[in-house]
């Protein structure tokens, strides 16, 4: 778009969003368009004082947006396990709930602001950044769209920026992962299809004959979100100056809709996304060649086909039909192998490097993400079983789950990531120091398993303290009972949840100190630490 | 197709791991792609699990057809399952419930095994229905009354506490409901009256207070609040109006909170339940909260 028009546009958006601010019906709606008032005037007098500076060509790898993802996932990681930690405490400790705060931070409030800072904001960031990073390197071409990739950058931050002080302010869908309100929803569609147009001009320009494998996770990642997030939230706003809706479908149609949404943004966001960034990083840190081409494509298909049916074992033994719980269940169960091959074909990469375990810490952060998610993608078809979905069902047995899934995968493996790429996006030596990675992943491994471990004693005990009946078939324990009982696993569960941020925030420091205090690759020092080969 | 047992474990088919592996001959970045084929375990795993759906969807209700969807040759429903586990166990309990219910309520303390029966089951609808507000271990909580002490507001006998529970207190939707409400007295006395009485209540039960301002308070207090509390603030369980001269307190005996109480007044409801609960089942909470302690 030339000049002109970008004005114009943002002159127009700004004075929409003036006009709406003034008649904004809640105060979560006034404060977004406040915000998206700021933002698009900043933006207008900035580009208004370039007008007639001469545009510079750029050539090369677009790594500046990279390098820009690399510092927002970090940031945006800390503030999510901070929250975490938050109410987490708030659990075990209520009074935490402060009477001043009531109505902002207060858990009800906080703990969405929590599950999407980690899963949209950290998480979203993560692929965002290494999906650029990757997707140049393994087609030999510059991203395609020039700024559009900024564009997408600062769009996704928009976003999460409205989103979470919607969130605070009380605007909420109420859908799970899908809270942000009818007006955020629409600008994040804006924004993904700007992501979507610029992966795949990158793609379609790219020098290599063949496309890699970690490109068709992207690809269907970026693809099935955007048809999630397009049917999920299908809702009539009260207002058009209010962030209100009304969820189209209702009922059971509602909550089904709602779940294959939200297990398919844990499928394809959570596991197919960070396994497009599991297939270049590992390879290119243990300098191995992948294992298998074929188990690649043949566990691709089945995920993405499979992955998609499996959204209805969320409700079983509610008011959705049995036949659907049925294919919810089966669907689950045929999940587990296409799952375990991107395990398979991660860790057998490893193998002729697996004394690289010994020396290079960043090899066993990835190592063990990849072990987490094995893990974590055979607990899961064992939990969707009506049987054992019948005991582990609303207990914190799920919230271990999703947290082994979340801190072990998802984490370890953009932990793993950002090791890698902060050398190479600054032009760094090396890391700063290896002892420190070495520090953040065990701190990261005990906290995980201490999590995991007092979710799924809770989680089993409260299960069955709720199913305890007595010779007359009289419940024996009320749900205060179990509160009660928790407290204990609830406190183990914050001090994991405590070592796992100080990990994160040791690797803050790290990558800090790797940007402003290692020399770059032309100037060696000699004590510069070296990684390990 | 034969296959020797310990091969289905191995990683892969090839035959000499240690052999050079064979590359596809795609490169991207400096990756290369081996090109070993399926790990054995891994496609007789996934073979396995799908055949294990498809059997299961034969067994279960699966697939939706036009009017309904293919039963499964189990013949099972999730409903069905519950009503039957329902059925079992009412039926098992069906003769100690009809005994309860025919019982008169004062000879039920007399049966042993009926009291037993009672005191299990109304344990359990106290959990699930009453700890919300009296607390799981009913020790009450504020402005919802204890029920471990003889301190009763409406009557502490089987059968008045049956009432208090069938048809609640202060429930609009419920003809029968106790009722009675105390004012709210600022806009019927003056301030300083209020903050006087406030002084008397103190006095009368034993707290604290300002002799002066009490001694005021006590002509208020006979004008005010004597009709319903009493002379000596006993209270009166006929109105439900409670002991103003004892320890125990709903909202608190503080200087504060009484003189908040004396001005706003109070309403606090407790709902009939015998629209949502068995006859049985209000019998054996009645017989469960008689027994805590506080019992007539």
């Amino acid at each position: 778009m030339n000049n002109t028009v970008q004005i114009l546009v943002l002159a127009t958006v700004a004075l929409i969003a003036a006009i709406a601010a003034n008649y904004a019906r809640d105060l979560a709606y006034f404060a977004n368009m406040l915000t998206v008032l700021l933002v698009s005037g900043g933006l207008f007098i900035w580009k208004v004082k370039r007008v007639g500076e001469p545009k510079e060509v750029q050539t090369g790898y677009e790594d500046g947006v990279v390098r820009a993802g690399v510092i927002a996932t970090v940031f945006w990681g800390i503030v999510g396990f901070l929250v975490g930690l938050i109410i987490a405490l708030q659990l075990a400790f209520p009074v935490l709930n402060f009477e001043w705060a009531e109505g902002i931070a207060n858990f009800g409030r906080l703990r969405p602001l929590h599950t999407s800072a980690v899963i949209f904001a950290f998480g979203g960031n993560a692929l965002i950044a290494t999906s650029f990073y990757i997707v140049q390197r393994t087609t030999a071409a510059r991203l395609w769209g020039g700024n559009l990739c900024w564009f997408v950058f600062w769009g996704f931050q928009l976003f999460i920026v409205l989103a979470a002080t919607g969130y605070l302010l009380g605007a909420t869908q109420s859908k799970e992962y899908a809270e942000p309100e009818w007006h955020l929803d629409i600008w994040l569609t804006v924004v993904w299809v700007a992501y979507l147009a610029v992966f795949l001009g990158t793609l379609i320009r790219r020098k290599e004959p063949h496309i890699y494998v970690a490109n068709w996770f992207f690809l269907s990642f970026i693809v099935t979100i955007a048809m999630l997030h397009l049917v999920n939230n299908i809702s009539i706003p009260v207002s058009i100056f209010g962030s209100k809706s009304v969820q189209l479908f209702s009922g059971v149609q509602d909550a089904m809709t709602q779940w294959w949404y939200a297990h398919n943004a844990v499928g394809f966001f959570l596991t197919a996304g960070f396994l497009g960034m599991m297939y270049y990083f590992i390879p290119k840190q243990a300098n191995r060649p992948v294992y298998s081409y074929k188990l690649s494509i043949v566990h691709f298909w089945s995920l993405i086909f499979m992955y998609i049916w499996a959204g209805p074992h969320h409700l079983h033994y509610t008011a959705l039909p049995d036949w659907a719980s049925t294919l919810g269940m089966v669907f689950s169960v045929m999940l587990w192998m296409p799952s375990w091959g991107g395990m398979v074909n991660g860790l057998m990469t490893l193998s002729g490097a697996w004394d690289k375990l010994r020396t290079d810490p960043i090899i066993r952060m990835m190592a063990v993400a990849v072990a987490f998610y094995g893990m974590a993608t055979f607990e899961g078809p064992v939990m969707s079983i009506r049987a054992v979905n019948s005991l582990s069902h609303y207990t914190d047995w799920t919230i271990g789950h999703v947290h082994s899934g979340a801190l072990g995968w998802n984490g370890m493996i953009t932990f793993g990531a950002l090791y890698f790429l902060v050398p190479k996006l600054w032009k760094r030596d090396g890391l700063y120091s290896l002892n420190l990675v070495s520090w953040h992943f065990w701190l990261a491994t005990i906290g995980i398993v201490f999590y995991a471990a007092s979710m799924w004693v809770t989680g089993i005990m409260e299960g069955l303290m709720w199913r305890e009946v007595d010779s007359h078939g009289f419940l024996v324990n009320s749900f205060a009972d179990t509160v009660v009982a928790k407290y204990p696993m609830y406190l183990i569960r914050a001090a994991g949840g405590g070592l796992y941020l100080i990990g994160a925030l040791l690797m803050c420091y790290n990558l800090w100190m790797t940007v402003a205090r290692t020399r770059t690759e032309t100037g060696r020092i000699a004590d510069a630490p070296v990684p390990a080969e | 197709m034969r296959i020797e047992p310990k091969r289905i474990w191995k990683m892969s088919g090839n035959p000499d791991r240690d052999q050079e592996p064979e590359f596809t001959g795609h490169e991207w970045d400096g990756i290369r792609e081996c090109n070993n084929p399926l790990p054995r375990w891994w496609l007789w795993t996934l073979y396995a699990t799908i055949a294990w759906g498809v059997g299961y969807m034969v067994a279960y209700p699966a697939l939706p057809l036009i009017e309904r969807a293919t039963p499964g040759i189990l013949g099972y429903s999730t409903r069905a399952e519950l009503a039957e586990d329902l059925e079992v166990a009412s039926a098992a309990n069906a003769p100690l419930d009809d005994r309860l219910v025919a019982t008169n309520l004062n000879e039920i303390a007399s049966l042993t095994d009926l009291r037993e029966y009672a005191i299990r089951g109304g344990a359990a609808v106290f959990r699930n229905y009453c700890s919300q507000c009296h607390g799981s271990g009913a020790g009450g909580a504020f402005g919802y009354p204890n029920l471990l002490d003889d301190d009763w507001i409406w009557g502490g006998d089987i059968e008045a506490i049956h009432f208090s529970v069938s048809h609640g207190i202060r429930d609009d939707g419920d003809a029968d409901s106790r009722y009675s409400e105390m004012p709210a007295f600022t806009e019927l006395i003056e301030s300083d009256e209020i903050d006087n009485v406030t002084e008397f209540v103190l006095k009368l039960s034993n707290q604290d207070h300002d002799p002066k301002m009490a001694g005021l308070g006590a002509t208020v207090f006979e004008e005010q609040c004597s009709i319903c509390h009493g002379e000596e603030g006993r209270g009166d369980r006929e109105q439900g109006s409670p002991n103003v001269a004892d320890a125990i307190w709903i909202y608190g005996g503080d200087r504060e909170t009484v003189r908040q109480t004396i001005a706003n007044g109070r309403f606090t409801v407790m709902p009939s339940w015998r629209e949502r609960l068995t006859e049985s089942q209000i019998r054996q909470v009645s017989v469960y909260v008689h027994q805590l302690g506080g019992g007539e």
